[in-house]
């Protein structure tokens, strides 16, 4: 977008920066809905779906009937500290997610249904936060930050004792990174936007700010503000239990033994790659001619070759795929089409496996406890 | 909230006062909710399934809509309704408009300038405001708002229990459903109990409270509703044992779709879809 600026451009783009700065640092990570095109929500829905299935799964098996209560009250207590007013030294006040902290108490996979609740709650019974945007509050929120908070904290806190001063270093680094990374997946998705939906003339449909603002103009305040209270409550609480309540820290521990023989933390990478491999999909439009061995028959023979099987000439009118070029004429946008195609894909697969996971975790047949 | 607060503060901290007020400002949501949703109105007389499928379909409505006319149109359909049922106007306006420009204004602003094509208007300072940059702002500033009071019919007309047992339309599974309920129930359990220890704190506290202070007892706070919590939800589950809870959860589905529900549903797809249609 600013590719080709002139000197007084950036300076009036330094400008604009400092505005939203400034009012950025006084926002909170919730997305209403009007910011994300209704594609995108529904990709970042999907992409927070295995999540669940891995908290539920994981509940299923260390905590069965007593999870629902258990579950009920830590969203509920993170609901109510997302309303605690933390000052920071220097006189700025913020509110936490919790996250962090809910991590800490119950493992990632388990805080990741207990903040999605929260969230959900919100946004369905006291309008903050979008409903459409549900999936990618959660994935920024009840996704991101448990997981790389507590991966910070076990880091720091491998083989120390409960009273460690280690741990409180590794709750508040863990709270600070965790933030700081939800905040830059909310720019990312932000950013996207008007990348890939513009009206015919030009006007971005939905949050306008390409990439190069929307991260740096989310993750920036996020740095100086909210992420530094996520880390200071996190390790303020964190060594409030160590010196009262030590069994409740010890309480993650042990099941995430369990975790690690399910063979789940590499299926997780394998999600985490495959967001990745959905968002760059359009990158495939910059990359020029076809993928190598997916030449038609009229690109072979400008490729010079001059004999082509006959078989092949056969089949390839056989298969006529729905999504022929991963483009919808329709649409009229490559990168839309590219990106739902992607999307179609993955539902597929995701579907699949879903189906799969479903199955094989309500093998024992109790219906109700269906993810 | 959307909107955090994010100010300079004097010397002495006002910590323990604000988390008070927004507590109780939580609550008295919670209540007023509740209190305009047994009034009676258009939206209060329909099926909870009805309500949350077209909240659904309108959001959707407005998100995919690339034509400010229709989205307009569907605010304009949003306060009707809110007028219908016995929302007062001027709340709806305020819920809906004080808080936005602090944020999606705000957020909105350097949009008008940097956003790139024809000059609208020049500016001092060499700044220009461009008709897509306007478009775009005004496009943001419609869905958002838009979104926000659809979402409010919603949860303004609608009993929050009865929206959780018609989130079993959506084929949400009766787990969520059930842990979202008393989720619900214990977010105001854990409020009263946070407030009250904020209030007794407060109480014993004399003279201006510094900053760190305040971060303490801010932490000794959330500790001790964090140990509650947890021994909270171990009583539950004893509880619910000791009244014969064995895994499966049955929820009241209170629902019978008479045929106005059937005329109101079909009215706002066929709104959607129409304004799917005229926005492409």
């Amino acid at each position: 977008m600013f590719l080709n600026q002139t000197k007084a451009d950036w300076k009036r783009l330094g400008i604009y920066y400092l505005i939203l700065f400034g009012w950025l640092a006084t926002t909170a990570m919730h997305i209403p809905d009007g910011y994300l095109s209704p594609l995108t929500s529904l990709v970042m829905l999907l992409l927070v779906l295995p999540f669940w299935a891995i908290g539920l799964r994981k509940i299923r098996q260390t905590m069965s009937a007593r999870s629902v209560p258990l579950i009920a009250l830590v969203a509920a207590f993170c609901f109510v500290i997302m309303m605690f007013n933390v000052p920071l030294p220097g006189g700025t006040t913020g509110h936490a997610v919790g996250a962090a902290l809910a991590a800490i108490v119950l493992g990632p996979e388990v805080a990741t249904i207990a903040v999605s609740i929260a969230l959900m709650i919100q946004a369905f019974f006291f309008g903050d936060g979008g409903i459409l945007a549900i999936g990618a509050n959660c994935f920024n929120m009840a996704v991101v930050i448990p997981y790389i908070s507590y991966a910070i904290y076990r880091i720091f806190s491998k083989g120390t004792p409960v009273t460690s001063k280690r741990r409180l270093a590794g709750a508040a680094l863990g709270g600070w990174v965790g933030v700081t990374m939800g905040a830059f997946f909310a720019g990312f998705e932000f950013g996207l936007q008007p990348l890939l939906f513009k009206a015919a003339d030009g006007t971005p449909l939905y949050s306008p700010y390409p990439l190069s603002v929307a991260i740096p103009a989310m993750v920036l305040p996020h740095m100086a503000v909210a992420s530094v209270v996520e880390g200071l409550l996190t390790a303020l609480v964190v060594g409030t239990l160590q010196r009262f309540n030590t069994k409740v820290l010890e309480g993650a521990e042990n099941p995430a033994a369990a975790v690690e023989a399910t063979g789940l933390r590499r299926l997780r990478w394998v999600w985490a790659g495959l967001a990745i491999l959905v968002l760059a999909s359009p990158l495939g439009l910059l990359a020029p001619g076809t993928a190598w061995g997916e030449w038609t028959r009229g690109e072979l023979t400008r490729l010079g070759i001059k004999s082509i099987p006959a078989g092949m000439d056969q089949l390839s009118g056989l298969w006529g795929a729905p999504l022929a070029h991963y483009n919808l004429p329709i649409l009229g946008n490559a990168s839309l089409g590219y990106i739902l195609s992607a999307l179609v894909g993955i539902l597929v697969v995701v579907v699949v496996v879903w189906l799969f996971m479903t199955l094989l975790t309500t093998g024992a047949g109790k219906r109700e406890q269906k993810p | 909230m959307s909107l955090a607060s994010s100010k300079a503060l004097p010397k002495r901290s006002h910590v323990l006062e604000d988390t008070l007020h927004g507590i109780s400002e939580t609550l008295e949501r919670g209540l007023f909710a509740e209190e305009i949703s047994l009034r009676r109105g258009l939206l209060q007389g329909l099926d909870a399934r009805v309500k949350v499928l077209a909240t659904l379909a309108l959001l959707v409505g407005v998100s995919l809509s690339r034509n400010l006319w229709v989205i307009l149109g569907l605010y304009t359909l949003a306060f009707g309704l809110a007028l219908a049922s016995a929302i007062p106007a001027d709340f709806f306006i305020r819920r809906v408009w004080l808080a936005l420009p602090f944020f999606t204004g705000a957020l909105i602003l350097p949009a008008l300038f940097i956003t790139p094509g024809p000059v609208l208007l020049h500016l001092p300072l060499g700044l220009v405001i461009t008709q897509t940059g306007l478009n775009s702002a005004l496009f943001l500033l419609l869905r958002v708002s838009t979104s926000l009071s659809l979402a409010l019919l919603l949860i303004l007309t609608t009993p929050w229990n009865t929206i959780l047992s018609a989130l079993g339309v959506l084929r949400v599974p009766d787990v969520f459903i059930l842990i979202l309920g008393m989720t619900y129930r214990y977010i105001f359990l854990l409020l009263h109990t946070a407030n009250d220890m904020f209030l007794s704190r407060k109480s014993r506290s004399v003279g201006a409270l510094s900053n760190a202070n305040a971060r303490r007892i801010l932490a000794s706070i959330s500790a001790t509703l964090l140990g509650k919590s947890l021994n909270l939800s171990s009583e539950v589950y004893l509880a619910m044992q000791s009244r014969g809870f064995r895994n499966t959860i049955v929820t009241l589905k209170p629902f019978r779709m008479q045929r106005r529900d059937w005329l109101w549903l079909f009215i706002f797809l066929a709104v959607t879809g129409l304004a799917i249609f005229l926005g492409r």
